[in-house]
C-alpha cells in the first residue's frame, strides 16, 4: 500500500484558464490511498472555478480510471470516478452499449459528469446524466458510503449536480443504453434566422439535436446557424478528420472580431444551402472540439469565459434579446450553441429545465465580463438559470435565486461536510453553503 | 494471431496503462504481481475493455517459487506468448546506505528476479519461434549517479541482460525490446517535485506499442532522453565523479 503524497504549490485552472488556484495536489491511484478529505477534480473541464481550491488541498482523481464491473447482458457498468466519458464511448459501442448521456467533451470524467449532472445533445428525450446513474460511492469524513436514489433521496439529490460538496465521488454505477450501430448519421441544414432556428428545434423528432449559432450575425441574420440532427446508424464507414492541436498560447488577434466573423461565415457555408447528410464517427459527433487538443489555448494567456444559460420555453424572446446584445457587442465569440432542453434533472442544483439553452464563449476581457453580468441579470429576470459547470463570474444572490432548491442542498451539504473540507473557490465565491 | 501477454508487476501504474491498451486490442492478459486485490480489479477492467482473457496470478520477483505457475498458465494459451516486465523498486538511496541489506531486494526486484523469470520463459518462446519481450529499465541504468546508484545498478544490469537475451532470441524470431523511461508520473515518483522531462504512464504505453510495431531494440521515452543520456554517458569519469546530477 502506497501512502498518498502531495505535490506542493501546484498552479491549476479550469478549462477557461481565466481563474487560477495554487495549492497542494495529490493524485491517488486507488480509492484506498485517499487519506484526506479535500475537494476532488477530474480533468477540470468545468470552465470556471468549480474544480479549484486556492490555497488549499485538492485531489486529482484521473488516475482512478478502471472499470470495476460490467454486465454485458443488462448494460450496468460500475467505474472509478476518473474514467472519462470518451473512454466509455470508445470501449462500449463494439460491445453493444453506449453511455446514455454524453457532454460535448469526452475528456470529462464520470465523477465530474455526476458533480455537474451534465447533459448531452439528447437531453430533450433522455434527460440528464445522473438520471441514468443507479449508485454512487462517496468518501465522507471518516466513512465510505454507497448511496442509491431510492434509499438516500435527499443526499442523492444534493450529490447529483452538487459540485462535489457531499463527499468525494469515487465510484459510479451507470445504466447504459443499447447502441444499435457504430456510426452517427447526421443531417445538417442551414437555418437563416432566430425564428427558423427555434421552429426547427421545436419540431425536431431526432434523438440527438443541437443548433450551432453564428453569434456574430446581426440584424435579419440574427440567430442564423446550422441545425444538426442525428441518429445512430450502422453499416457505414465514417470519414475520419485529422487530429490537431494548439501547441502554444495563441496571439491576441487569433480570435479577434474579423477572424471570428470570417470563420463563422465559412462554418455556415460549409453546409450546402440544401442541407446534407453525413456519416460521422461517434467521437467526431459527440466531442467535435476534442479533435483540436487544448483548443482553450486559442484564447491566449488570459483565458476565456463561457456563458451558458437556460430560459423557460415561453421566454425564447428574452434569449433572442440576449443573443442580439451579444452579437451587437462585437465581442468575438466563435461558435455558440443553442439547444432545446427537456425537464430531465436529478439534483437540487442540476442545470436543466424545459426551455432553450444558449452557450457562448468570450475572451477574458473587462467588456466581456460586464456583458456576462448583464446577461446573468436577464437570465434571472426570465426565471432561467446559468450553468455552474461553465461559470466563473456569477454572483451568489443571482445563483441562489436561479436555484430554488438551494436550501435543501445546503441542508444536506452541512450534514455531509459540516467542516467545509470540500469547499471550493466556486462555493466560496457564491457563498453557496449559506442560505 | 491470438496474443497473450504476461505482465510482470501488473499493479504498477505504468503497467495499468499498457494493459488497458492491450485489452482494447482484444489481447489475453496474465496479470502477475503481489497485490492480489488490485490485480483482480485490473482483471475486471481489462475484461470490460475487451480483453479475450484476464487472469490475476501471484508473482513476487523475490520469490522464484512463484515463477513456474505463471509460465505454466501462459503455456496453456493458444497463439503468441509475450511478456512485459514492469517490476522494480526504488527506495531512497539514503535508506539503502543506512541499511545495506536492502540492496538485495532492489537487485531482485529490478534485475535478478525478472531476469531469472525470462530465462525460464525463453526456451518456450524459442520453441514457438515467435513472441515479444518488453523489459522496462530506466535511464538511471545508463550511468551510476550519487542519487540512486543501487537502483541504477540494478536497471543497468537488467539492460545488459536484455541486450544479451535479444542477441540470443532475435535469431529465433523472438523480439526483445528494452524500454528506458525517464521520470514517469507514477506512484514511484509521486511527491518528487518538478522532475525534468516528466512523462505519463499513458504516453509510455503508447510509445511501447509504437516501438513494438517498428521493432525497436532500445526505446527511450520520452525520446529526448536518448540525446541527454548520450551526453551524460560521454562525460569523462574524472569530471562525472565530481558532479551531482
Amino acid at each position: 500500500m502506497i501512502a498518498m503524497r502531495w505535490r506542493k504549490d501546484i498552479a491549476y485552472t479550469g478549462w477557461g484558464r481565466a481563474l487560477t488556484a495554487t495549492g497542494r495536489v495529490a493524485r491517488p491511484v486507488t480509492e484506498q490511498e485517499i487519506d484526506t478529505i479535500a475537494p476532488a477534480f477530474g480533468n477540470r473541464r468545468s470552465y470556471g472555478d468549480a474544480p479549484l481550491n486556492d490555497g488549499g488541498a485538492a485531489l486529482d482523481m484521473t488516475a482512478q480510471d478502471r472499470i470495476l464491473a460490467f454486465d454485458r447482458k443488462t448494460g450496468l457498468i460500475t467505474v472509478e470516478a476518473g474514467v472519462t466519458i470518451g473512454a466509455l464511448a470508445r470501449i462500449l459501442p463494439p460491445q453493444g452499449w453506449l453511455p446514455p448521456v454524453m457532454p460535448g467533451t469526452g475528456i470529462a470524467t464520470v465523477g465530474g459528469a455526476v458533480a455537474m449532472d451534465v447533459h448531452g445533445k439528447n437531453h430533450h428525450n433522455t434527460g440528464s446524466f445522473c438520471q441514468h446513474v443507479t449508485a454512487l460511492t462517496l468518501l465522507q469524513n471518516g466513512k465510505r458510503r454507497k448511496i442509491t436514489p431510492d434509499r438516500d433521496k435527499r443526499l442523492w439529490a444534493a450529490t447529483c449536480g452538487g459540485l462535489g460538496q457531499t463527499g468525494i465521488i469515487t465510484q459510479v454505477t451507470i445504466q447504459l443504453k443499447r447502441c444499435p450501430g457504430e456510426v452517427m448519421i447526421v443531417t445538417e441544414r442551414r437555418v437563416e434566422d432566430w425564428a427558423e432556428h427555434i421552429a426547427h428545434l421545436d419540431a425536431s423528432g431526432a434523438t440527438y439535436c443541437v443548433g450551432w449559432i453564428d453569434a456574430t450575425a446581426t440584424g435579419p441574420k440574427l440567430g442564423r446557424g446550422i441545425l444538426e440532427e442525428a441518429e445512430i446508424g450502422s453499416g457505414l464507414a465514417p470519414a475520419r478528420p485529422k487530429r490537431r492541436s494548439v501547441p502554444l498560447d495563441a496571439p491576441s488577434w487569433a480570435l479577434s472580431g474579423p477572424v471570428v466573423r470570417a470563420f463563422n461565415n465559412l462554418y455556415y457555408r460549409r453546409v450546402p444551402a440544401t442541407g446534407r447528410t453525413v456519416v460521422r464517427a461517434f467521437e467526431d459527433f459527440f466531442f467535435p472540439l476534442d479533435k483540436i487538443h487544448d483548443w482553450n489555448r486559442l484564447y491566449g494567456k488570459r483565458g476565456f469565459h463561457q456563458f451558458q444559460c437556460v430560459v423557460p420555453l415561453d421566454r425564447a424572446d428574452t434569449l433572442r434579446a440576449m443573443l442580439a446584445e451579444i452579437a451587437e457587442s462585437g465581442l468575438a465569440s466563435p461558435l455558440a450553441v443553442l439547444k432545446r432542453m427537456g425537464d430531465g434533472r436529478a439534483g437540487y442544483l442540476s442545470f436543466p429545465m424545459p426551455g432553450y439553452t444558449l452557450a457562448v464563449d468570450f475572451p477574458n476581457r473587462e467588456s466581456a465580463r460586464d456583458l456576462i453580468a448583464r446577461l446573468e441579470n436577464q437570465a434571472v429576470a426570465a426565471r432561467g438559470r446559468i450553468y455552474l459547470a461553465k461559470d466563473g463570474l456569477a454572483k451568489g444572490p443571482s445563483v441562489k435565486a436561479m436555484y430554488p432548491e438551494h436550501p435543501e442542498w445546503v441542508a444536506q451539504v452541512m450534514k455531509a461536510d459540516p467542516d467545509g473540507k470540500l469547499a471550493t473557490d466556486m462555493v466560496r465565491r457564491l457563498d453557496l453553503r449559506r442560505l | 494471431m491470438e496474443q497473450t501477454w504476461i505482465i510482470l508487476g501488473a499493479s504498477s501504474t505504468m503497467a495499468r496503462a499498457f494493459m488497458q491498451k492491450l485489452a482494447e486490442q482484444g489481447a489475453g492478459l496474465i496479470l502477475a504481481g503481489r497485490r492480489m486485490d488490485d490485480l483482480k480489479t485490473n482483471a475486471s477492467d481489462a475484461l470490460a475493455r475487451g480483453a479475450s482473457m484476464a487472469k490475476p496470478i501471484a508473482f513476487d520477483a523475490r520469490d522464484p517459487g512463484t515463477f513456474q505457475p505463471v509460465i505454466d498458465l501462459a503455456l496453456k494459451q493458444a497463439g503468441q506468448i509475450n511478456c512485459a516486465v514492469f517490476v522494480g523498486s526504488m527506495p531512497p538511496q539514503e535508506e539503502i546506505d543506512a541499511d545495506p541489506a536492502m540492496l538485495d531486494g532492489v537487485i531482485a526486484d529490478s534485475f535478478t528476479g525478472p531476469a531469472r523469470f525470462l530465462q525460464m520463459l525463453a526456451p518456450h518462446l524459442e520453441a514457438r519461434g515467435s513472441g515479444s519481450i518488453v523489459g522496462v529499465g530506466s535511464v538511471a541504468g545508463d550511468r551510476g549517479r550519487i542519487g540512486n546508484y543501487v537502483y541504477g545498478g540494478a536497471k543497468g544490469g537488467f539492460a545488459t541482460y536484455l541486450s544479451g537475451l535479444r542477441n540470443r532470441l532475435g535469431r529465433e524470431g523472438v523480439h526483445v525490446m528494452t524500454v528506458k523511461p525517464g521520470p514517469v508520473d507514477t506512484a514511484m515518483t509521486q511527491g518528487m517535485d518538478d522532475l525534468p522531462f516528466m512523462t505519463t504512464p499513458d504516453a509510455v504505453a503508447d510509445d511501447i506499442l509504437a516501438g513494438l510495431k517498428r521493432g525497436k531494440n532500445v526505446l527511450y521515452t520520452r525520446r529526448i532522453w536518448w540525446p541527454i543520456m548520450t551526453v551524460i554517458r560521454a562525460i569523462p569519469e574524472p569530471v562525472f565523479k565530481k558532479m551531482s546530477i
